[in-house]
């Protein structure tokens, strides 16, 4: 599970963290809500490791280990899994390639033993099957002229191969039209079980319709303001952010 | 196991060495006195049984050198050289008697094992039935000449190649055989006097590699050559002659290493092409020279003139070249386009990490109509590396419709290397077309931290980056190169970051 206590953060000498409390049970998926600039993106940075987030106090452990402490990749090889808001082009990296790298690397830090490259295709056409992706996504650079919706389903794809204990998904669902959105939150749905464990970061309630969570906590100006139930995402939708202050 | 597996095996067993090649070996060497003058130039010429004609060839060249300076326009610094204080020929000593595998030094040939080159082909030449003539694993065999210091010490597939009429030996072996294709093409591309390096190699040239593919045939299997220098104070001066006749097909790939010394050595090579109509010469390097240590001590310096020149219709010459290695590199594969329609190509990676120095491009001469050329350079900076691009395409008034394309890219990893880019365009033909493109960027920190979350090591992500933006070169080399080179790169930028 991950815990988090008391957890502050700076960006460039500005305090965007202000002590996050917040548990995940083995299991369960979380959904955080914020404004914009209420510290949702900073979250899931200072959580994967990122550089240029400063911790200036509180802890966050994950199985027990120390996270704050890990260096990115050890965070990765962990389990820890962040779909990026922005996925990132890699060119002239096949995608494939960057998959199966990824991947060894992953099950290496695992102590499980690589896959060649016969397995892992076998492995990836599976996973694309079942998300609806066409295959020739495997062929091209890494989120290189993939559009919007393709780079997010490529995200999700990862996700799926990785096969993480912990996912983040930071605003997945941002620029996605409702098929694609259909297919990100089956993605997400089909590894729910009793070891996976997810912290879905959104904007709109939307994609709560199609990934209900367990639980939905409020984020505003760096701190949790309330935590509830899924019917607290519709209360937001309906009242604003105000609503919570206010509450 | 296929020669190849067993090269790429080599390479990916060491990934942790800074320079994995940098051992010597120890054998009886034959060394001439050192410095240069003409009895040293005589001295060679009859240490190697040539031809007066051949001796004359080089006297010439002897004397024209001695009237030119280095070249200083390159980007690079390096102290004064003082060409006295060499060795210019360093031989394994050898027993009398054909060549074969057996004969040879077997010290030599734990050196090439070492390096991981395929020269398990001992069993062909022990006559061993069918060793070698079914390739496993589907793969194309590739037949091998290496030159250790001064002297080519094997060729191997000899007969193979015979059967289709292609010579591959020697250059001194071609002297001896084949003297009047020699005297026909050597200096007819590059000439005794081209430039400092070039009428140094001319005079004091110890081996190389020769080819020749007649009129009409494909050769079956890629052609290759290893250079090592091995012997202290030695120069390596090689030669090499690749002739295509008409029709003819050949993809020859050159590969080297050095000992690490703390002293620089000078490498000054001359590699010469002549493809005639329709012939096509692909040539690929992966240069890997000892490229001194992180102070920047010792290294090679890569002082080379290679050209080639597409003198029939429709001919095609391609230049890949990945370069990895070396203190000091100087390098302008160029190609001479006469014939019309015919087609130069250029595809270079350069690498410089540490104290590395590279100033490398082309030329592309479009005197023949509609003839077209493609430039693609990739220069990867790391550390205090400081690496130039610089190229000259030049259209004359009668090539109509020639065609140019060229981009040029830099990567600079950290904030104390540099890239620079030269391009000189000259175009005097109405009809021509001359495009280039130029881009600098860095590796992003985005790009790094996408990676390390999906599980990569910084290096890992680091070499995965790069071979990314050298995809587009890495490509055009053949398979069995390709895996090296790959290694290579990421072997090359180790210690870059972080």
């Amino acid at each position: 599970m991950l815990k988090i206590e008391g957890l502050t953060a700076e960006v460039e000498g500005k305090e965007i963290l202000k002590g996050i409390d917040l548990e995940v049970p083995t299991g369960e998926i979380h959904a955080i809500m914020g404004p914009n600039g209420s510290g949702k993106s900073t979250l899931s940075y200072v959580l994967s490791g990122r550089e240029g987030y400063e911790i200036t106090g509180g802890s966050a452990t994950f199985n027990g280990q120390d996270l704050l402490a890990m260096e990115p990749e050890e965070r990765a090889a962990a389990g820890l899994f962040l779909a990026f808001q922005y996925p990132v082009e890699l060119p002239g990296v096949g995608n494939a390639n960057f998959l199966r790298t990824a991947l060894n690397a992953i099950r290496r830090g695992k102590g499980e033993p690589e896959l060649d490259a016969m397995q892992f295709l076998k492995l990836a056409r599976e996973r694309m099957k079942a998300l609806s992706m066409p295959e020739d996504m495997l062929k091209r650079g890494v989120n290189v002229g993939f559009s919007g919706g393709e780079k997010k389903r490529n995200e999700v794809l990862q996700m799926a191969l990785l096969n993480p204990s912990l996912a983040i998904l930071d605003e997945t669902d941002s620029g996605l039209d409702i098929d694609a959105l259909k297919i990100v939150a089956e993605g997400v749905n089909a590894m729910r079980g009793p070891n996976f464990s997810s912290l879905v970061i959104t904007h709109y309630q939307r994609l709560l319709d199609y990934i209900v969570p367990d639980r939905v906590h409020v984020l505003m100006n760096g701190r949790i303001v309330q935590s509830g139930g899924p019917e607290l995402a519709k209360q937001l939708e309906a009242g604003g952010y105000n609503s919570v202050q206010a509450a | 196991m296929p020669a190849v597996t067993e090269t790429i095996d080599a390479v990916q067993s060491v990934t942790h060495s800074t320079y994995k090649y940098g051992f010597e070996t120890e054998i009886d060497m034959d060394f001439a006195p050192k410095g240069l003058n003409e009895d040293i130039v005589r001295f060679i010429s009859a240490k190697k049984g040539e031809p007066a004609w051949l001796l004359e060839w080089r006297l010439k060249a002897f004397a024209l050198w001695k009237t030119m300076a280095e070249p200083r326009w390159a980007a690079v610094k390096f102290p004064p050289i003082d060409y006295q204080d060499a060795y210019y020929y360093a031989a394994p000593k050898k027993k009398d008697g054909p060549k074969s595998l057996d004969e040879v030094d077997p010290e030599l040939l734990r050196t090439y094992e070492k390096l991981g080159i395929p020269l398990k082909e001992q069993a062909i030449l022990a006559g061993v039935e069918g060793a070698g003539e079914s390739p496993a694993e589907g793969r194309m065999p590739v037949a091998v000449d290496a030159v250790f210091d001064s002297v080519s010490v094997a060729t191997t597939f000899k007969d193979r190649l015979e059967k289709e009429g292609i010579i591959f030996c020697s250059i001194s072996e071609a002297v001896r055989n084949h003297p009047e294709l020699v005297r026909q093409y050597l200096g007819s591309v590059v000439p005794q006097g081209d430039n400092f390096y070039a009428a140094l190699n001319s005079a004091v040239f110890t081996d190389g590699s020769f080819v020749y593919i007649p009129k009409g045939v494909r050769c079956p299997m890629e052609l290759s050559t290893y250079f090592r220098i091995n012997a202290k104070s030695t120069g390596q001066f090689e030669r090499t002659l690749i002739i295509a006749d008409t029709g003819a097909h050949v993809s020859y790939l050159e590969g080297c290493t050095a000992p690490m010394r703390d002293e620089n050595q000078l490498h000054a090579a001359v590699v010469e092409l002549v493809a005639l109509d329709d012939a096509t010469i692909k040539y690929s390097t992966v240069q890997n020279w000892y490229p001194g240590d992180e102070n920047g001590k010792g290294g090679i310096y890569n002082f080379v003139t290679k050209r080639g020149a597409c003198r029939g219709a429709r001919s095609k010459i391609s230049w890949t070249q990945v370069e990895t290695g070396s203190a000091i590199t100087w390098k302008y594969p160029s190609c001479i386009l006469q014939g019309d329609d015919s087609v130069g190509e250029f595809y270079s990676v350069a690498i410089t990490n540490n104290w590395q120095q590279a100033d490398t491009g082309t030329k592309m001469f479009h005197i023949g109509r509609n003839t077209r050329s493609t430039i693609i350079s990739k220069g990867i900076s790391a550390g205090q590396g400081q690496n130039t691009y610089r190229g000259l395409v030049k259209i004359s008034p009668k090539a109509s419709n020639a065609r140019n394309f060229t981009q040029c890219d830099s990567l600079l990893i950290g904030d104390k290397c540099g890239a620079h880019t030269v391009p000189y365009i000259e175009n005097r033909c109405m009809t021509a077309k001359v495009e280039h493109e130029a881009t600098t960027s860095r590796i992003a920190e985005d790009q790094l931290f996408y990676c390390r979350q999906r599980g990569l090591s910084e290096e890992d992500a680091v070499g995965l980056i790069v071979n990314g933006f050298c995809r587009e070169v890495l490509k055009e080399l053949p398979m069995e190169f390709a895996v090296e080179a790959q290694k290579l790169l990421q072997i090359s930028l180790e210690g870059s970051v972080g």
